[in-house]
């Protein structure tokens, strides 16, 4: 039995008791990244000597008994969340150089809990994206099939925990970016609440639906991770001072009496015909294990892409316009006055989606088309929230599929971005609404490609969203395969 | 045609925080470029901002003293554009629902008062600086300004002359001096001025395309635009042409505005609310906390002076000056009982030292306790007025007290008659010719007598005492 295999909480059980030591579980990690990383390629950095640095800290720590539940874990970061003294380049040529001077949040709290980071992961440019595939720094394979994209934009963060090549991972999430390539990688993937999770050091995409959420091997581990990352950050204006309970808690409680809507918006044509078996297998599983299956609508479902696509890249439009050549990151050197500089730079520094998006936010905000795009997206927007509000009153969480279709292959959606956008359909409203939401593995295509179930829950109810994902976990005994690669 | 001038003004300020407005590095001017930076105010990928709350109270302070209905819950948005001293690529400013509205301030001309109406004061961040080298092609970027707090106060446009623009100014220029949250400095910057102006023919409502005019940095550049720009426009629309809406820069040394280099394009800034920052919600109670810490304002002070200390309009205007001097004053007017008195020396000696030494006046070396007592020892005749020049040119010099001078160096005033009758029997036993002549009729030698007693007794004499005895003693012959 490799370590790599193994989750947080067992390798957590094994530290405690001696049996293992951060540095072995370290070396394991790295021999699995050293067979598959060429095949699969989830990272863009690998920093394995920070990682033995770290792991040689923890075992130490460990010994002397200030341990805790991440001590000496392995766990690799989505290459957005900025890591002081190791590059993050957001997956853009514009940053392929930045180092920055600073720590996220997130990245300060897991050096903190002494987790061991083995290297920064593959993502779509700048998280624009559903398949890992506009990354500067080259794609990434679905470790269950070499041929199929792992989705996005964390794919690397995905690839890496389906592939033990690493222990757990951090992703982040705007408008599917966790839960779609957990659910194409079969991993658990968890987007939390707005708010719930600090953005401090977080690279912008859209600020008003970023989040960071974490990538595990199973529904105990997420909740582990969500206790190291949650809570109020007097650096993030958006993060809420709310309580964070221990999520561990509430793993083992039930679902015994809960009313479990299935939003009929969600059924519709064209999706594949294995993930909705897959889907209704699992709504089968929520009502066995002692939950009522109600049928509840989101009206205004259909105009979520519409209005993410008009508010997530008027964002970025605004939150990009500091990669300029000025300060940091890539400068073009041809340029012969300052505005050249600026064009010439942002030409050649960013890849083409994220030019897309750029043009399509700008646009949207300009003058003239502000109130027939921004700000009717934003109308529209809070009429999604109410759905939920209202959805909410009916049940105690929501059971719906996460992608239309499983994993797909490589090249087949790059030059249709329309078709690359309904990838998020089912996703993208849990980040208008900002409820929190979660993807747990739910059984396998017969050509062995996993598929995952979402749950949502209302704001802040991410205690009761880990209560069904680990009832649902532990009914339905999804086998646990994994990936030959 | 008679034309009249519309004029708006749009003023920033700098607000006299310690630190930045969203992040906690030092708004100290004049430091080695960079060094009052972070990644927050450098723009770093990931960060994020966080509101000084000093600056919500400063601007509310100012919405206040303005009469500005405060806004409970106030946004942010986002303003776009590119240029290398702004690290975002955009500004963080105020722009749907700024903190503060519809207030006015009154300004007086010629002795007339106008109320000029202010739209609205918002708050927003201020820029780096570009600095550009002559001798190589390159430029350097300094953004230790990234991120010192500004409100930028906006004008109706009331304002029909370049007088009442610059009687708008320093209007609101004192009043954030006193307020005591921007030190007013037109050099530095932290205080500046854009001017919205344009012509109508007199009696039309409508108005008149504008021109645009930035950087005028002292009143008296504003004064000199004006005019300057007024007259520009009124010859265009006499010889019968249009005036181009653009921004034109004040030239201080040709006197005249130029088209802004470059012509820049029409700007679209794509404002929209900032998703990094929450709503600022502002309770009544706090608005009247603060409310309850404003100062007297610089107009209400003047016309108590007048009512309370009965001294001239122009003597309360130049008292009133700053918070500082006005409180120097107001000591000295209370403490000594001769307001009149106070105000002649603070107006006179004081300030004209003050002005030779380029001091300010926290920084005289006369305290308001030290002329206080002079005015005293003046009162109860220890010195005589003339002695008491002297006194004070020995305080301003050393710092010591009124009264250790005049004992150190002997200067009480003679008031002992038969000293005075003394002297004043001697000044006429040597000088008869001049006695002679003075009772032929020649009155006007009456003040080289009191000279020459006031030589004698090295100017201790009391002057009514010689003046008596002089009169008694030349009309007894």
């Amino acid at each position: 039995m490799e370590l790599s295999t193994l989750t947080i909480h067992e390798l957590q059980r094994m530290l405690r008791e001696g049996e293992t030591t951060s540095v072995a579980i370290t070396e394991s990690v790295f021999k699995r990244i050293e067979a598959v990383e060429d095949k699969v390629h989830s990272y863009i950095t690998l920093t394995e000597d920070l990682a033995f640095q770290q792991a040689e800290q923890a075992d130490r720590n460990m010994q002397s008994g200030r341990g805790g539940p991440l001590t000496g874990i392995p766990i690799a970061l989505k290459d957005i969340v900025c890591t002081e003294g190791t590059r993050t380049t957001c997956g853009s040529h514009i940053l392929e150089n930045f180092i920055p001077p600073y720590d996220s949040t997130v990245v300060r709290k897991f050096r903190e809990a002494g987790a061991v980071f083995p290297g920064k992961t593959n993502m779509d440019e700048f998280a624009m994206g559903s398949s890992t595939e506009t990354s500067y720094f080259g794609i990434t394979r679905n470790p269950w099939d070499l041929s199929k994209i792992p989705g996005g934009s964390s794919g690397g963060s995905a690839s890496a925990v389906a592939a033990d090549e690493c222990i757990a991972a951090i992703g982040s999430d705007t408008g599917g970016s966790i839960r779609q390539p957990a659910a194409l990688c079969g991993v658990v993937g968890m987007k939390p609440t707005y708010g719930r999770v600090s953005r401090y050091g977080l690279i912008a995409f859209a600020s008003s639906l970023d989040q960071i959420g974490p990538f595990s091997k199973d529904v105990e581990d997420c909740a582990i991770m969500m206790n190291a990352i949650a809570g109020y950050d007097p650096k993030d204006s958006t993060s809420v001072p709310a309580e964070v309970p221990d999520y561990t808690r509430f793993l083992s409680k039930g679902i015994e009496d809960w009313t479990v809507g299935v939003p009929k918006e969600y059924f519709i044509e064209g999706i594949d015909p294995e993930v909705l078996d897959a889907v209704k297998r699992a709504m089968q599983v929520v009502e066995d294990a002692g939950a009522k299956i109600i049928e509840i609508s989101l009206p205004h479902s259909e105009y979520c892409v519409a209005v993410y696509y008009v508010i997530a890249p008027s964002e970025a439009s605004s939150n990009l316009a500091r990669y300029d050549g000025v300060r940091y990151g890539f400068r073009s050197r041809e340029g012969r006055d300052l505005m050249e500089m600026y064009k010439m730079s942002r030409s050649a520094g960013f890849g083409d989606e994220v030019k897309r998006r750029i043009m399509i936010g700008t646009h949207s905000l300009s003058s003239g088309y502000y109130d027939a795009y921004y700000k009717k997206a934003s109308q529209v927007r809070a009429l999604l929230r109410r759905d939920f509000d209202e959805a909410f009153r009916q049940c105690d969480a929501i059971i719906a599929p996460v992608t239309p279709t499983p994993a797909f292959g490589i090249g087949e959606k790059m030059d249709d971005p329309l078709q690359m956008y309904l990838c998020d359909i089912f996703t993208i409203s849990c980040n208008l609404a900002g409820i929190p939401g979660i993807s747990v593995p739910c059984g396998y295509t017969k050509s062995g490609l996993p598929v995952g179930v979402q749950f949502l829950t209302g704001h802040f109810e991410e205690g009761k969203l880990l209560q069904i994902a680990a009832a649902y976990e532990r009914h339905a005994e999804i086998e646990r395969r994994r990936p030959e690669i | 045609m008679e034309f009249e001038p519309v004029i708006g003004l749009e003023v920033h300020a700098q607000l006299l925080t310690n630190t930045k407005i969203f992040c906690g590095c030092s708004t100290r001017f004049g430091e080695a470029p960079n060094s009052n930076t972070c990644p927050i105010c450098s723009g770093m990928p990931g960060v994020l901002p966080v509101l000084n709350k000093k600056v919500v109270e400063y601007t509310i302070k100012m919405g206040l003293a303005t009469s500005c209905h405060i806004n409970n819950i106030n946004t942010w948005a986002r303003k776009n554009y590119f240029y290398p001293d702004l690290p975002k690529g955009y500004q963080i400013t105020q722009f749907a629902e700024p903190i503060a509205e519809h207030g006015y301030v009154d300004v007086e001309i010629n002795g007339n008062k106008k109320r000029i109406g202010i739209t609205r004061i918002h708050i927003e961040e201020d820029a780096g600086k570009s600095i550009h080298d002559e001798n190589q092609p390159a430029s350097y970027i300094d953004l230790n300004r990234a991120g010192v707090p500004l409100i930028e106060i906006v004008s109706e446009p009331d304002i029909r002359s370049a007088e009442e623009g610059v009687g708008y100014l320093r209007r609101l220029h004192e009043i954030l001096v006193y307020l005591g949250i921007c030190d007013g400095n037109m050099e530095e910057g932290s205080f500046r001025c854009d001017a919205n102006i344009s012509l109508r023919p007199k009696g039309q409502e409508k108005f008149g395309i504008r021109a645009e005019l930035k950087n005028m940095n002292s009143f008296r550049h504003v004064h000199r635009a004006l005019e300057y720009e007024i007259k520009r426009q009124q010859y265009i629309l006499e010889s019968g042409g249009h005036v181009v809406q653009e921004t034109r820069l004040w030239d201080e040394a040709q006197g005249v505005t130029h088209p802004m280099r470059g012509k820049e394009e029409a700007h679209d800034y794509r404002y929209f609310p900032d998703p990094d920052l929450v709503a600022v919600h502002l309770s009544d109670e706090w608005i009247e906390e603060i409310r309850k810490t404003l100062p007297e304002l610089p107009l209400a002070k003047r016309e108590r002076f007048v009512a309370e200390f009965d001294i001239p309009l122009y003597d309360a205007q130049v008292l009133t000056a700053s918070r500082a001097l006005a409180d120097y004053y107001e000591e000295i007017a209370r403490k000594s009982g001769k307001p009149k008195i106070a105000s002649n020396w603070v107006m006179g000696d004081v300030l004209g030292h003050l002005k030779e030494d380029r001091l300010e006046i926290d920084e005289s070396p006369v305290s308001a306790h030290s002329l206080v007592s002079m005015i005293g020892l003046i009162e109860d005749g220890t010195i005589s007025g003339k002695i008491a020049k002297e006194v004070f040119e020995e305080m301003w010099n050393t710092g010591k007290e009124p009264g250790t001078i005049v004992e150190e160096k002997g200067l009480v005033q003679i008031t002992d008659t038969s000293a005075i009758e003394q002297a004043v029997d001697d000044v006429l036993a040597t000088n008869p010719t001049q006695v002679n002549e003075y009772r032929q009729g020649k009155e006007k030698l009456f003040g080289f007598f009191v000279g020459q007693v006031m030589k004698v007794t090295k100017g201790k004499a009391n002057p009514k005492l010689v003046n008596d005895l002089l009169k008694k003693k030349l009309s007894e012959g």
